[in-house]
């Protein structure tokens, strides 16, 4: 798909349409459709996509972070969503800066991101604003760090 | 007046009790906290992690290659799907196309895998519920469908048989006959087993209308595979999504209304004998000629006759071994149905020989999420069936 196909994308045209400044990108890579979304949208545009009659993203697959350390904005949340009748997936991707990696949970739109941005705390540190329970879930409660960080060793010591 | 613990204690008092992390009922270390009023569950809180061995991490230091033998570790009751869903990854990112041969034969391994690990499944969940017999026929069963993998790999369930682009190794001569051998053999055992549970009084006594969950709670939960099924929603990755050419085969989504125990139990021993219709069509499929892996010089090992005759398959399989292919940047996320549901692989390349980022969508670690939702306002007992409907692998959920 070439650059302008993928604008013409249905669920990035919707999106444009419903609110313009929602959408800061669209990528394809390998037939999968990446938007970028800022942060102060994220919950807004979640709530958007699960609800709207005509998209029914109602299930939310995984939450996964990648750390770009040393470049900034460091991290990337990608959000995964299936729409279980329409077989589709699209992925939303929230920039965060190192120095303030906040977004806001979207628990409230698909209750099992619980988990999945617990995990993403206690591996990555990223907070999630208005998160119900936000504590470590694969690592001891004392544990001091977060290991998937890319300035975090793999072996040895810290 | 009578002396019970409610007149004694008072009603609002409720007990504490640890499940686990040592359990049997818990396939693994899984600690359950239950608050309990009398017999009955009021909160219970799964804790995790004590398998935590950082695979993710683990995969980051690794060649694309090399990351395989890892996968077969996550979910150790299911090696063959976990390759197939990191392959497949890898291939999506690498845009390579898979012999159709190899895809058939991927399939058919799968397909048997998860026959295996769906027996596993229906003998320890019986153990667990009292039933002691069915596990010791379905351990016999599962070790004829490890012995195929034995024939093929070399190895009973560490297999890492799946390779990028194809497969480790052509198979051996006379394979598909000890296939045909277990799918001719299965359907009669699978008959065995639900003659001694499907109708036995026992069994729906502390299987049907235990741990319910209702198709809009487990969406929102993001359950997937029968726990998801079992409460009619028809999504399998197989039919949403095809993947390694399933979309030729003839076989359907089963699905079960109730949403309890029972159901997940029902759509498990379906699953088996949908199992067994693709394994038969896959036999009449696969070609017995024709490559097992992909040619693409640089990324995929050439042949050992190659390597040993010409200069460039030297060149290629050197390279490939110690320093590995790199993938052109950019991120994809391959879903696939393993037996416990959507097992997600999600890449993010660098351009490097080495995967930056690699994500497991575990199905376990998701469907594990809602055991606090089945359980609670159940008895104590009820618990141990509701982990075990749930499926899972410990190494899956702390990865």
């Amino acid at each position: 798909m070439e650059p302008q196909d993928v604008d013409k994308h249905p669920i990035v045209h919707k999106l444009r349409e419903w609110n313009a400044p929602a959408v800061a990108e669209v990528m394809e890579f390998r037939g999968e459709i990446t938007v970028v979304v800022p942060r102060e949208h994220l919950l807004r545009v979640a709530e958007y996509l699960a609800t709207e009659p005509s998209l029914r993203f109602s299930f939310l697959s995984d939450i996964t972070p990648v750390d770009r350390f040393p470049v900034e904005p460091r991290f990337e949340i990608n959000y995964h969503l299936v729409s279980l009748d329409r077989r589709e997936r699209l992925r939303l991707k929230v920039k965060l800066t190192g120095s303030d990696p906040v977004v806001h949970s979207v628990t409230g739109v698909w209750p099992t991101a619980n988990w999945h941005e617990r995990e993403n705390y206690d591996l990555f540190g990223i907070r999630f604003e208005g998160h119900p329970d936000l504590r470590r879930i694969l690592m001891p409660d004392d544990w001091e760090g977060h290991p998937l960080r890319k300035d975090y060793p793999t072996e040895g010591y810290r | 007046m009578s002396t019970t613990v409610e007149t004694v204690i008072g009603p609002a008092q409720t007990m504490v009790l640890n499940m686990g992390p040592q359990h049997p009922s818990t396939h693994g270390v899984l600690r359950v906290i239950l608050e309990l009023n009398g017999e009955m569950v009021v909160k219970a809180e799964p804790i995790i992690g004590y398998l935590h061995t950082g695979i993710e991490k683990s995969c980051e230091a690794k060649t694309y290659s090399q990351a395989i033998t890892l996968t077969d570790r996550i979910d150790y009751l299911a090696p063959l799907s976990n390759n197939l869903g990191y392959c497949l990854a890898v291939e999506k990112i690498l845009g390579l196309e898979v012999p159709k041969r190899a895809q058939y034969i991927r399939v058919l391994l799968t397909e048997l895998t998860r026959c295996a690990s769906h027996l596993v499944w229906v003998g320890t969940h019986a153990i667990d519920l009292g039933a002691m017999t069915v596990f010791l026929y379905s351990f016999r069963e599962r070790e004829e469908i490890l012995k195929i993998f034995e024939y093929l790999s070399g190895q009973r369930m560490m297999t890492s048989f799946f390779r990028i682009g194809g497969l480790a190794l052509e198979p051996p001569p006379g394979w598909l006959d000890k296939v045909q051998r277990v799918v001719d053999s299965l359907p009669g055992h699978i008959d065995e087993y639900e003659d001694l549970l499907t109708k036995n009084k026992i069994w729906l006594g502390r299987t049907q209308g235990v741990g319910i969950i209702s198709a809009a709670d487990a969406i929102a939960m993001g359950c997937s595979g029968p726990m998801l099924r079992g409460s009619g929603v028809a999504y399998d990755v197989r039919k949403a999504f095809p993947y390694s050419s399933y979309d030729e085969f003839d076989f359907n989504v089963q699905t079960q209304t109730a949403g309890d125990c029972y159901a997940r139990y029902q759509v498990r021993v379906a699953e088996i004998r949908e199992s067994i219709k693709i394994v038969k069509q896959a036999m009449q499929k696969i070609p017995s000629e024709g490559p097992f892996r992909a040619e693409v010089p640089g990324i995929i090992p050439p042949s050992r006759e190659e390597m040993k005759t010409s200069i460039e398959g030297l060149i290629y399989h050197f390279k490939i071994f110690t320093e590995g292919f790199a993938p052109p940047p950019g991120e994809v996320y391959q879903a696939i149905e393993s037996p416990r549901g959507e097992l997600g692989v999600f890449v993010a390349s660098d351009g490097t020989a080495k995967p930056y980022r690699v994500k497991f969508r575990a199905p376990s670690f998701v469907n594990l999420q809602s055991l606090p939702k089945l359980a609670e306002g159940r008895l104590i007992a009820d618990v141990v069936a509701c982990i075990g409907t749930t499926d899972i692998v410990l190494g899956e959920v702390d990865r």
